[in-house]
């Protein structure tokens, strides 16, 4: 109970002005503070209303990672979310006047007692109609600006030489992430460096996906035959979730991302890690041997091996992730275990196969992937 | 002064017709051979309130689903056709022919008209949608059967290329899903030349363009909009299926053809079609918010050219649902102003409802429950739909729960509501007897409850970056609580719908007698018998104004005197 | 039959949508230059065709039923004319070219357009050889003229169509 407590604390104290990165490549167009100040007050109304649905909790003790929009942490989810309190503001302005007018006409003019006489009867009326036209117009061309702002900024942001690059790969159902300038291949779990920007260009090997990471950056479609980009500027360390956001298939559902926000010198040290050939020790050879003889390599990679498939995750480092099946599971002996032996046990429908080793086989295989740092 | 005969041709010695025993096979003939545009009417809309039955039946099974995070009640698979059949269902097979079938059943009564302009063509569409609905459901007993729910689709009703194909789609679902739609957009189609020349030709003498009531005139607009907007579904379908028949490449993307091209081909039907489904809903507020509110509708002519201007400008907005595809943003900025465009018109109609409730003595039987509540959700929905249209903003919203809230708050909370609305008003006159007013205020307020507890919910759980379409979720997201208590709104909005199909059954054979004016209207479908006869008017009527039972009740001060 | 224009209209801009989008997107021949002539003498054909029909409707109105008849089977032989160089097209493009619906891109766009145009054309037919045949067992006469006019507003639309098709394929897309 306790954590979903937090969880929504997280949330209510959104209303704080974002820390900003001391990192300034990026000079963005901000808000205005009075926009902000508005808009910190009506998610501050909508706030006690989630802390109630939340109190209800029947899960209050799993540790809570709440991918909120309203909890932005890198610069392109930042300058959303305060565009969308504005635009919350001016909604809300909007519904009180007009529901206020509603709840009053029809307080006011109910039918009373047994009069049953008309009430007198009108047509229209010009000036009021012109009024009431002229006034939304009004509202929009305001909206409108506002909006084309942002789109600009993000959209259109010019890249930092600085900037890191990694080209994303979607695949059914499972993320794959290349480093080009530091030869990194990976999969579901990204790791960039804190404080300066990322840009990711989205390639997808079969049908349309979609890159959701809601801290980070609204989403990208990531269309086969249509490369897209976006990017992020993480402002604080931590660990991300976001999700396919775009329908792909049976196990859409379990195609989960993890972004890694390191600091400079952990991002360092994973770079150093990640650019090692895959471990071999000679305690589990035996299992590298049962992968390098199986199907495994037609579909799987391990750098230093005759492992050199494409169609699966990258193993090289598998061992250095916390999770397998793209975050559906964590990545420990027993799940491991179970992953190979029935691939459908966590994600029916995934398109790995079940490799029909036995029991032994799988304990060697286990062993030697869990070796894999 | 509710049952007095009224002096107007049509309405003068009719008795209700006598019902006498006859045999079963002898009434459902009767039933499947008829060309009256009265019965076809009715047999829309049983066919789209049995189908609202079935997709809520999906519904629920999703929600159980969803109600605790990693759920197991159903595989995912079956999730997926369900959600699938879900949306197809709603929008294809319960509301646009529920509101067809309105149209069929009103606009000849409202235009003093005997029937349709072409009443073969009327049974001739009712049956291709009919048949397009069951081969849609055959799907799930085709192909390997009931055990895995056989073929049905499963790709999202808007059916992304390239999963949707040969080489992601593998069997038969695709094929199902785009041959009903093309067999049932015909009938559309069909229905849609049928009441166009049905208002511009067969009105009665005296009834002008701009004497029509405002439901006409909306049937009209949506039957121009259903022209131009289905046919590119067709199209883009045929090409679907020449891609996975003939070996085609239209959204082959390894061959070069382009899975975008699907999207825009796909929206610039499915924009205009939320307009096509929601303008009949506003058709309908449009004749129960005077009658209720015991005053003429404010600002007719506006409200005539606020419609087509939706319409218009419908069509140019449906990249709002592509901004996260990777538009330059040039094309993003202008589908950001065209989007907001569109509340302008759609603000001009929500403030003459409420000028015309303005002044006038609100009566608050069921109907206009139903219609209050409307203009309420559709308020709401209209507010999120600015958050949407606002292209950065939407970038985090898109395919979130905040959408699925935002559009059920359009299908539901304003489309559905004015269902039931329309429903519990045009009961009395399709039937000759009342709805029952007390099992109506459960239902309404059931309903309404449930409704909220669920849609409301759902914006939270979308804010918190639900993505829609998943068959579960991990605990570890904080969307277990939020989810649960949508479902068991889900729950409350099913026991409203059951005491309201008990309500049509019950009233149905014990309700009070309507007469032929219970609600004291002022539009023609209310001079005649209730139920009227088979030629509607025994003689053509004549009206000079918009309100021509105003005109008759009202000999002192006729309306036609204020009609510019 | 202006509104099923109307629709029919929405069907026909969404397949030239997609062969003007695809033009040039191809991965691999063979391309519209290698192989597409343009057919002059079919598009005069069926362009006349819409003149000859016109004629025939005036002469219906005066009830001149021997010159109607004249007329409308012209119409007819025209259009036949037009199918049948269609034809031809088709089948130098398949066995000469190699140019199937399945080959690439310009394949399966090119078919599925020029291919509902003419199924579009055969429709037509179909109505205008009912229309013959009654016309001479002595069931039309000057009184159909409005049905016959609408008829012909279909073969209209069907020759317009052509003039657009014939732009996009032959003109701007080679």
């Amino acid at each position: 109970m306790k954590d979903v407590l937090r969880a929504t604390i997280t949330t209510s104290s959104l209303s704080e002005p974002p820390k900003r990165a001391s990192n300034k490549v990026l000079i963005r167009p901000q808000m205005n503070f009075m926009i902000r100040e508005h808009g910190a007050r009506a998610i501050r109304l909508t706030t006690p209303l989630l802390i109630a649905c939340a109190a209800r909790s029947a899960w209050g003790d799993v540790p809570q990672q709440v991918p909120s929009i309203f909890a932005p942490e890198s610069t392109p989810a930042d300058s959303i979310f305060h565009l969308s309190l504005f635009v919350l503001a001016i909604t809300g302005g909007i519904f009180v006047v007009v529901a206020g007018l509603l709840t009053w006409a029809l307080i006011r003019y109910r039918a009373r007692g047994d009069d049953t006489s008309e009430p007198a009867q009108i047509y229209g009326s010009t000036q009021v109609e012109l009024a009431w036209t002229v006034v939304p117009i009004l509202i929009v061309v305001v909206l409108f600006l506002t909006t084309a702002r942002i789109i600009f900024a993000i959209q259109d942001a010019p890249k930092p030489k600085s900037a890191l690059d990694v080209t994303v790969v979607a695949h059914q159902f499972w993320w794959e992430f290349r480093y080009p300038k530091l030869g990194i291949v990976t999969a579901n779990e990204l790791h960039v460096p804190v404080g300066s920007a990322t840009f990711l260009h989205l390639l997808s090997a079969d049908v349309m996906h979609s890159f959701w990471v809601p801290q980070l950056a609204g989403k990208t479609d990531v269309i086969p035959n249509h490369p897209n980009e976006t990017w992020i500027e993480p402002q604080r360390p931590g660990l991300y979730l976001g999700q396919c956001a775009q329908f792909c298939g049976i196990e859409h559902a379990k195609m989960l991302l993890r972004v890694y926000v390191d600091t400079p010198t952990q991002f360092a040290a994973w770079v150093k890690d990640q650019q090692q050939a895959g471990a071999q020790y000679p305690q589990v050879a035996a299992g590298r041997q049962i992968f390098e003889t199986h199907a495994c390599t037609n579909c799987h990679a391990i750098t230093g091996t005759a492992a050199t498939g494409r169609f699966g995750p990258d193993l090289t480092h598998l061992a250095s992730r916390a999770t397998i099946a793209s975050g559906a599971v964590p990545n420990n002996p027993e799940n491991l275990r179970e992953w190979i032996k029935d691939p459908d046990h966590f994600k029916e429908g995934v398109l790995m196969p079940a490799m029909q080793l036995d029991d032994h086989e799988i304990d060697e295989l286990v062993a030697y992937l869990d070796s894999l740092h | 002064m509710a049952d007095q005969t009224l002096p107007i041709a049509g309405a003068l010695d009719l008795t209700p017709i006598h019902h006498r025993p006859r045999p079963l096979v002898e009434w459902l003939h009767d039933w499947v051979i008829t060309v009256d545009h009265k019965r076809l009417g009715i047999l829309y809309i049983v066919y789209s309130l049995f189908f609202l039955l079935v997709a809520g039946v999906e519904a629920i099974c999703i929600r159980i689903q969803l109600a605790v995070p990693n759920n197991h009640f159903l595989p995912p698979e079956v999730f997926n056709r369900f959600f699938t059949m879900h949306g197809t269902t709603m929008v294809f097979l319960v509301g646009m022919p529920i509101l067809f079938g309105f149209a069929n059943y009103l606009v000849p009564l409202m235009i003093g008209a005997r029937d349709m302009a072409f009443p073969r063509l009327n049974a001739f569409s009712f049956w291709l949608t009919a048949f397009g609905g069951i081969l849609l459901y055959y799907s799930f007993i085709g192909g390997f059967g009931l055990y895995g729910m056989g073929n049905a689709p499963d790709v999202g009703w808007f059916a992304y290329a390239p999963l949707t194909e040969k080489p992601f789609s593998v069997g038969h679902p695709v094929d199902y899903w785009a041959l009903a739609l093309i067999l049932s957009g015909f009938g559309t189609l069909g229905t849609a030349i049928n009441i166009i020349a049905t208002t511009l030709s067969m009105r009665c003498r005296g009834m002008t363009l701009l004497r029509m009531p405002l439901f006409v005139w909306l049937m009209l607009v949506v039957s121009g909009m259903t022209l131009v907007t289905i046919t590119p579904l067709t199209a883009a379908q045929v090409m679907l299926l020449i891609d996975r028949y003939l070996g085609g490449h239209f959204f082959d993307a390894q061959a070069g053809g382009s899975a975008v091209i699907w999207a825009h081909f796909f929206w610039i039907f499915g924009h205009p079609e939320v307009y096509i489904l929601v303008l009949p809903a506003f058709a309908i507020e449009n004749e129960i918010v005077p009658v209720f509110a015991r005053k003429a509708i404010f600002g007719y002519p506006a409200m005539v050219a606020a419609s087509v201007g939706i319409a218009f400008v419908s069509m140019g907005v449906w990249a709002h649902h592509m901004f996260t595809i990777g538009m330059t943003s040039v094309s993003n900025t202008f589908f950001v102003l065209s989007t907001m465009l569109v509340s302008i018109p759609t603000g001009i109609k929500i403030f003459n409802w409420l000028a015309t409730l303005w002044g006038g003595k609100i009566r608050f039987t069921v109907p206009m429950l139903f219609a209050i509540a409307f203009l309420f959700q559709f308020l709401i929905a209209g507010l999120t739909g600015i958050m949407l249209a606002v292209a950065p903003w939407d970038w985090q919203l898109h395919n979130s729960y905040f959408l699925i809230a935002h559009f059920h708050y359009v299908l539901v909370g304003a489309i559905v509501m004015n269902i039931f609305a329309g429903i519990y008003y045009w009961y009395p006159k399709a039937t000759g007897r009342m709805l029952n007013e007390t099992l109506g205020k459960w239902h309404f307020w059931i309903f309404v409850i449930g409704f909220h507890i669920t849609f409301d919910t759902m914006h939270f759980v979308g804010f918190l970056g639900m993505p829609r379409q998943i068959y579960t979720y991990e605990p570890d997201r904080g969307w277990g609580h939020l989810n649960m208590i949508i479902s068991i709104g889900g729950f409350i909005q099913a026991i409203a719908v059951l005491i309201f199909a008990w309500n049509l059954i019950y009233s149905y054979r014990k309700g009070k007698a309507a007469g032929n004016d219970p609600w004291d209207a002022w539009t023609l479908e209310w001079s005649t018998p209730s139920p009227p006869p088979v030629y509607n008017f025994a003689a053509d009527p004549v009206v000079n104004s918009r309100r021509p039972l105003w005109d008759l009740k009202h000999p002192e001060d006729p309306d036609w005197k204020y009609e510019a | 039959m202006l509104s099923l224009i109307i629709g029919e209209c929405g069907i026909f801009t969404i397949f030239v949508v997609a062969y003007i989008y695809y033009i040039g997107k191809d991965l691999s021949g063979p391309t519209p230059q290698q192989v597409l002539d343009i057919p002059i003498f079919n598009t005069v054909c069926l362009l006349s065709s819409s003149v000859t029909i016109w004629l025939a409707e005036r002469q219906i109105d005066r009830g001149k039923m021997k010159s109607f008849a004249a007329l409308w089977g012209l119409t007819i032989a025209l259009g036949i004319i037009f199918i049948v160089g269609t034809g031809f097209e088709w089948h130098k493009l398949i066995f000469q070219d190699g140019l199937t619906i399945r080959t690439n891109l310009f394949g399966t766009t090119f078919y599925s357009l020029v291919g509902l145009h003419a199924t579009h054309v055969v429709v037509g037919l179909i109505g205008l050889i009912l229309i013959l045949l009654f016309t001479l067992t002595g069931h039309v006469n000057e009184t159909h003229s409005e049905r016959i006019q609408v008829w012909a507003l279909y073969w209209h639309f069907v020759d317009a169509v052509w003039i657009v098709v014939f732009t996009v394929v032959y003109i701007v897309g080679r």
